[in-house]
């Protein structure tokens, strides 16, 4: 054996040194842009530029005189927050069913739930807005916040039917042996075990919901404006600093949000 | 079954029956309608799209932009959830909370970053003309270059986290027997990791391809208004044209044509080696 000289296996070291290098890369690619909107958005100067002109904070006191922005921002939190109550509400007894059930129904059901992820949205979203208008009725927020739940619910099922399938059953059937009523199990025992699951699924829920284009284009409009619709129409038309800054914010709060998602519902893992 | 189980699932059910499935029976009945009051049966919409090469260039060209942005993912992704699956539990939940950010962060935020790289005095223009590789700004902005970049970063969590899931199940022994029988870590990496991972991979495509062919904001900020893919065509026949029933038309063409894809790919799942063995 020749032990004292073991050849450096160049082959191995090749082969973790490209995936290092390509993964290096791609985290750059991932999180350079987030931080250079936010530099950007620090500028002095009119112009949306790379090193910026000198450092201050007027675009982010801009924002404060901003109504329309503002008042496009509230009514973005308040349908996501709806969405996510739906979602949350809806979407676990619906797993909890798919998942305890092995009859044909219950695949089907978890096939319908999961598609509005594979379907164009933009494509439902048009669908939604002829519906309504056939009905002879007009866009208003209820009906944006049910198209938002739609595309959103497939989040909350997803992680749920994944922390379910975590689940030992053993625990739910000692639960109901000792004379635990199904509500009873389902409060005492099976929603704090899931629970990571479920709250995983309305973060990720409330951000798709906070963050849609494609249903909101066509469910919503002046009177109700939503904020991703606000910005993509300012991107358009002109691109101004308070752009960057308004990015900044959301940068900054949605970094927050993950970090207390990671904290409680272990986000990361719950992804996965 | 248990009544109780279904009496469940029926609260979304019912919601997904009128707000899903309803609004999608309408669309394809205004597909065949001669107007918007869904008046006469007709084919026409469905000809004029085949028939006309402007029409359906968009459709092909939309589904090409998906194979290219889930190719270049790939390339990224796969190396990622390779090390991220060697890594310590600790650096492997920072590398993942690097590869979420993106896609938790609002996708006009994502896209606007990129605004601010690509443009002519953007970033990757100073470093490229700084360091003398170009004289002339490089267009990038309005370039499919330029929206493949872009959806890439955009769906990259889509791609990695599907082909982590499969490795971190894929016994480890099985790497470690081929290496022991003689075969080096990219032989390995080629004749057994990759195999094992196949269906990891092709979930993460399927994810990163629906997502790719209808990301409308990415499509239509770096693409501008001149490189139309299907979902501005579509709302630019609703909101611009005012031509319900044509929008209606193409909108089940793509989804029909994306469905296919998605099923495609599913086929391919089963052939997989670790799926074909079962």
């Amino acid at each position: 054996m020749p032990s004292a000289s073991t050849p450096i296996d160049w082959e191995s070291l090749s082969l973790r040194f490209t995936f290092a290098a390509i993964t290096a890369v791609a985290i750059v690619f991932l999180v350079g842009p987030s931080l250079i909107v936010i530099l950007t958005s620090l500028t002095a100067s009119q112009s949306l530029r790379f090193p910026p002109d000198g450092l201050s904070l007027r675009w982010y006191a801009a924002l404060l005189k901003a109504d329309q922005m503002q008042q496009a921002a509230w009514t973005s939190l308040v349908v996501a927050g709806w969405t996510t109550f739906l979602c949350a509400t809806l979407g676990t007894p619906a797993a909890l069913a798919i998942f305890r059930s092995h009859r044909l129904w219950a695949r089907l059901f978890d096939l319908l739930f999961m598609s509005p992820l594979l379907l164009p949205a933009l494509a439902f979203g048009f669908a939604a807005l002829v519906f309504i208008y056939q009905l002879g009725l007009r866009p208003s927020i209820p009906f944006l916040i049910l198209g938002h739940v739609i595309v959103c619910v497939p989040f909350v099922l997803r992680t749920t039917l994944a922390a379910l399938s975590q689940l030992d059953h053993a625990l739910l059937d000692a639960s109901a042996s000792l004379g635990a009523s199904g509500w009873m199990t389902f409060r005492r025992v099976t929603l704090p075990l899931i629970g990571r699951g479920v709250g995983a699924g309305s973060f990720l829920a409330f951000m798709a919901s906070f963050d849609n284009v494609p249903v909101s284009l066509f469910l919503a409009d002046e009177r109700t404006e939503v904020l991703p619709i606000h910005l993509w129409q300012q991107i358009e038309t002109n691109l101004d600093v308070r752009t960057a800054a308004v990015s900044g914010v959301i940068v900054v709060i949605t970094l927050l949000l993950m970090l207390v998602a990671e904290r409680f519902a272990g986000l990361t893992s719950q992804m996965r | 079954m248990r009544d109780s189980d279904l009496r469940l699932v029926l609260p979304l059910g019912a919601i997904f029956a009128v707000c899903f499935a309803a609004p999608l029976a309408v669309l394809i009945a205004l597909s065949f309608a001669s107007d918007t009051t869904m008046r006469g049966l007709t084919l026409d919409h469905y000809v004029r799209f085949f028939t006309d090469p402007f029409n359906y260039s968009i459709l092909w060209n939309t589904l090409l932009l998906g194979v290219k942005a889930t190719l270049l993912c790939l390339l990224f992704a796969y190396p990622i959830a390779w090390i991220a699956n060697r890594a310590r539990a600790r650096w492997q939940a920072v590398l993942l909370f690097l590869v979420i950010l993106p896609i938790m962060t609002s996708v006009v935020v994502r896209t606007f970053s990129w605004i601010v790289i690509l443009g002519r005095q953007g970033l990757l223009n100073q470093v490229a003309m700084g360091l003398g590789l170009t004289a002339e700004p490089l267009r990038l902005l309005f370039t499919e270059v330029g929206v493949v970049m872009v959806l890439a970063q955009v769906q990259m969590p889509l791609m990695v986290l599907p082909i982590l899931t499969v490795m971190s199940k894929t016994d480890p022994n099985l790497a470690d027997a081929s290496r022991a029988l003689g075969a080096g870590e990219w032989r390995t990496l080629w004749r057994v990791t990759l195999p094992l991972s196949l269906p990891g991979v092709i979930a993460g495509c399927i994810l990163t391809y629906s997502a790719s062919v209808t990301a409308f904001v990415t499509q239509t900020l770096i693409g501008g208004a001149r490189l139309v893919y299907m979902p501005l065509h579509i709302y630019q026949q609703a909101i611009g044209a005012n031509n319900w029933p044509f929008a209606a038309a193409i909108s089940i063409i793509f989804m029909v044509a994306v469905l296919c894809v998605v099923a495609l790919l599913n086929l391919l799942i089963r052939m997989t080696p670790a799926n074909a063995e079962r």
